[in-house]
């Protein structure tokens, strides 16, 4: 039993869901109690998703334990298949029904489909969402590839990107654009947009572009020894790994590779003087074992960074960063556990965090800048605005992206030499980020008690709050307090009054309501 | 003033019922932990359950806002399912260490969850066991947010019902109120009530650990919120009696619950209408603003948090909407009949769900607005449906008339919205 407050994966079921979520033509039947089904939202909402993912949970409750859940699934499996028509299905249990153990694999064998059951075992008391996600498509890899012939031109997978991935859509759009510039045609791209039958295609690739070692390294591994597919083990994140990578697939292809580099802007940006103030400064980086490695060289090597601390929050990716850490001289922190994080960045200190969602709040609580480089992510981490990590473009937007959280350059020259002056000084914060210093004094920022913005209006001496109204206003959460404090007081000028009650308060209320 | 409401067109207390079981898409009991940590300030929630029980509250919460929340969930590993005495002492040693980190912490709460009842972990006995070790300074109790057991709001009604068993003994008439609201809405309602003169009053929850709340034949209870049917129940037990009334949403349904106090404590009218004038004539004022959106429209509920019986009356009443389906994951004649009484005939009452069966019958009806779970929202957007998402029912202040306004804007938003932007192509 371990107690944790914030964790960085799911269960694997989850993973699993990722995996369902982002292919077509596939459906995912899971043994699961009510509530489970709140991972719909993780697609639907932090992801924008138009679609419900398609997943179908069997809902058990307490009074059905006694009885029969098996037929329960049996009868909630064969209704998926007929309403949605899948080409095929994955089937498996949550948490909870891999307890009541109505092995859901050999059921859905019994019922005679007429399309692939592709059985899952998840132990879900032991691993987590990545291993989820990597065993579902190795599982789906393994039930449908068929033996062929290779395609007559140099074609690829590109193998990993799933649903609710970092950057994963865009990704897969720069590396594509990328291997196409070199002569190599995708054959599929998977689980990402794949269809079951994709899938069956993927041995008519001349090797495989693994995208994304957490979800898709294990497919990779045995796509190469059943399939003689080799992979590529160079993820493509930053300058001088994206040449690497093109160098790879020059020597697994025996193409004569050579870029065009002319959308490539992060050198000359990384080079102008006006990013001279990024020389040294102390980053702590810490996310999934890809990106972290990747973003550690390119910090230390593109953009001129202090690395101080590096580490990941899964552990099957434990033994490059331990071996990276040491080559870069500094501790490497494996660990799910956010609290740990916490207390190793606060021990650090550094000027900038790269990390995940989680850490962007630990940067928040300790006042120091983060730029989100790996999942897990929130809602903002999925932009509408083109933004991949791979590739020449993904350095650009890489270069942006570490960046932006800090103070610029020129105006870091401006606070040295305007120290005390009352617009420049080290709290007032990057003037390209709204309202920070403000959040300081009454917390005036933000939210909205009526949701109509009104001009500021000078203070009127004249106005007095009652004391219970005043004690009021001090109950309305402290982000909306400010505005509240606004339009009441604009208020009660507008109508001559010169003292505000309990009532005229909510009379302001009601007034600017909508 | 003891003249009940007029029914509209009969009402829908008698109307026939739709129930359905299938895949819900709903929350489970745990979620109720988000709100219940804020309002009850010296207690701590702690899951015994899965990672995915740690994912749900993360998800549920939407963003991490607190460095150490007052909850957390203590994961069962595979050692933890070898054998069960591993568990009580596992459980033992996670409490030591969290309640030596958290002197502040007053009430914990061991929760139960899907796994900890299959696997018949017993938290009462585990309760009992914390309670005496770490008594007089923290008391321990135990409920069960499990999915197997509780749909979204049942978990707050599960928590406070495992708070009645520990009220001491009185024989004083008092009023109880029942439910978790946000404290500036509290603080409306209790400065209503002693405006009318009803006191003491009492809260359950309260804000934090108290001894003073007390329970016995002379107390009357009135519950704010209409998932409450186990806490009803534990309340009945004790010898404590309900008022019945519509729950306080919108002018009139304030108005009702307060009305209903009123009249059980003797309240006149002059002194009622002197209390309630300015606060409804505000509330009505407000509500108007959001109506002029909502006036002829149509919604549709799917079943959540057992608010939709009590907000349909609201649409349909203050607002003018139609309803034309109200799920509810559950219906208790005892706390939402006087709520079905005042829904005008005509919307298909439905209780449970079989979620891909409802949705057929929402793409059919093309409601001008559904209120569903954040699972259903987009993929409906994406269908052309506007929808409101009900969570924010649940974590926003709209109890009582100063929050009426707000309460009819949440659901006139998206409708405003969707006349406001111009985003499709040319023709």
């Amino acid at each position: 039993m371990k107690l944790t407050v914030w964790t960085y994966e799911g269960p694997p079921h989850v993973g699993a869901m990722r995996v369902a979520t982002a292919m077509k033509g596939l459906h995912y039947v899971l043994h699961a109690p009510q509530g489970d089904t709140y991972a719909d939202l993780l697609f639907t909402m932090i992801e924008r998703r138009n679609h419900r993912p398609p997943v179908t949970y069997t809902t058990f409750q307490a009074r059905d334990l006694g009885s029969d859940t098996a037929t329960l699934f049996k009868q909630s499996c064969q209704e998926a298949v007929d309403r949605f028509d899948p080409q095929a299905i994955i089937v498996g249990a949550s948490c909870t029904a891999e307890l009541i153990q109505d092995d859901p694999a050999g059921l859905a064998e019994t019922m005679g489909l007429s399309i692939p059951v592709i059985p899952l075992e998840l132990p879900s008391y032991q691993r987590k969402e990545n291993f989820g996600a990597d065993e579902t498509f190795y599982q789906i890899v393994k039930h449908l590839a068929q033996p062929q012939d290779r395609t007559a031109r140099v074609t690829c997978n590109i193998l990993g990107p799933t649903a609710l991935g970092f950057r994963h859509r865009d990704d897969v759009e720069e590396i594509t654009g990328l291997l196409s510039d070199l002569g190599i045609d995708v054959n599929v791209v998977a689980p990402l947009g794949a269809t079951p039958g994709d899938i069956a295609r993927l041995p008519a690739a001349h090797f495989n572009v693994l995208l994304s070692p957490e979800t898709g390294e294990t497919a990779a591994r045995w796509l190469e020894k059943n399939h003689g597919q080799p992979y590529t083990k160079t993820m493509p994140i930053g300058v001088g790994a994206t040449r690497d990578f093109i160098a790879e697939v020059g020597a697994i292809t025996g193409l004569p590779c050579t870029p065009d580099e002319s959308r490539l802007r992060m050198p000359w940006w990384s080079r102008s003087v006006d990013s001279t103030y990024l020389t040294g400064k102390r980053v702590f980086i810490f996310g999934d074992g890809t990106h972290v490695a990747a973003h550690t060289r390119v910090a230390r090597d593109e953009m001129g960074f202090e690395v101080v601390g590096i580490g990941c929050y899964n552990r099957e990716m434990a033994r490059p960063i331990r071996a990276l850490a040491k080559e870069y001289g500094v501790a490497a922190l494996i660990t799910d556990d956010y609290l740990e994080v916490e207390k190793a960045i606060e021990k650090l200190s550094p000027e900038m965090i790269l990390g995940t969602q989680m850490e962007r709040h630990i940067g928040k609580r300790l006042g120091i800048p983060c730029a989100v480089i790996s999942a897990p992510v929130h809602v903002q981490d999925y932009p509408a605005r083109y933004s991949p990590q791979v590739g020449f473009e993904g350095a650009n937007v890489i270069f942006d992206t570490l960046i932006h959280p800090l103070v610029m350059g020129l105006e870091e020259h401006l606070l040295t030499m305007f120290r005390d002056d009352f617009e420049f000084h080290d709290a007032a914060g990057p003037s390209h980020h709204g309202g920070q210093h403000q959040m300081a004094d009454a917390g005036a920022s933000g939210g909205s008690i009526s949701g109509k913005m009104i001009e500021q209006v000078a203070a009127d001496d004249n106005v007095i709050w009652l004391s219970d109204a005043e004690r009021e206003l001090k109950k309305i959460p402290f982000f909306v307090r400010g505005k509240a404090r606004r339009n009441t007081e604009t208020f009660a000028v507008e109508r001559g009054l010169h003292e505000i009650s309990l009532d005229t308060l909510y009379e302001a209320k009601a007034h600017y309501a909508r | 003033m003891n003249a009940p409401l007029p029914r509209t067109n009969g009402g829908c207390r008698d109307a026939p019922v739709l129930k359905e079981r299938g895949q819900r898409e709903v929350f489970c009991g745990l979620t109720g932990i988000i709100w219940l940590h804020r309002k009850m300030q010296d207690a701590f929630f702690l899951v015994v359950g899965s990672r995915t029980c740690a994912h749900l509250l993360q998800s549920a919460a939407g963003v991490m806002i607190f460095a150490e929340p007052r909850f957390g969930t203590a994961i069962l590993e595979e050692s933890d399912l070898a054998g069960l005495a591993d568990a009580h002492e596992e459980l033992d040693r996670e409490v030591a260490r969290l309640l030596e980190r958290r002197p502040d912490i007053r009430q914990l709460f061991l929760v139960g969850s899907c796994p900890s009842e299959v696997i018949k972990i017993d938290l009462a006995r585990a309760a009992e066991r914390l309670s005496q070790v770490h008594a007089p300074h923290v008391r321990v109790l135990n409920y069960s947010g499990s999915g197997i057991e509780t749909t979204f709001t049942q978990g707050e009604d599960a928590c406070l019902a495992s708070m009645v068993p520990v009220l001491k003994d009185t024989t004083a008439r008092e009023l109880l109120v029942v439910g978790a609201l946000p404290d500036v809405v509290e603080d409306q309602m209790l400065g209503l009530l002693s405006d009318l003169g009803v006191g003491p009053v009492r809260l359950l929850p309260a804000r934090r650990i108290d001894n003073t709340t007390a329970i016995g034949p002379n107390t009357v209870f009135a519950l704010t919120q209409p998932f409450l049917g186990d806490t009803h129940a534990a309340l009945e037990r004790r010898g404590a009696r309900h008022i019945a009334a519509p729950f306080p949403f919108g002018d009139e349904g304030t108005t009702a619950w307060l009305r209903a106090i009123a009249t059980e404590f003797d309240v006149n009218e002059d002194r009622f209408e002197a209390v309630t004038a300015a606060p409804r004539a505000r509330a009505r004022k407000a509500i108007a603003q959001a109506a002029e959106v909502l006036n002829g429209k149509s919604v549709f509920f799917f079943p959540d948090s057992q608010l939709e019986i009590p907000l349909a009356r609201f649409l349909t009443r203050e607002c003018g909407m139609k309803a034309v389906e109200v799920g509810s994951p559950y219906i208790h004649d005892a706390l939402h009949g006087p709520d079905l009484d005042l829904l005008p005939a005509g919307p298909q009452i439905s209780e449970g769900q079989d979620v891909d069966k409802q949705l057929a019958r929402a793409r059919d009806a093309r409601p001008d607005l559904t209120v569903c779970g954040l699972g259903l929202a987009n993929p409906l957007e994406a269908e052309g449906l506007s929808t409101k998402w009900a969570i924010e029912l649940v974590f926003t202040p709209v109890h009582f008339y100063e929050q009426a306004g707000d309460l009819a804007g949440l659901f006139s938003r998206p409708l405003r919205r969707k006349s406001v932007l111009r985003l499709e192509a040319a023709e």
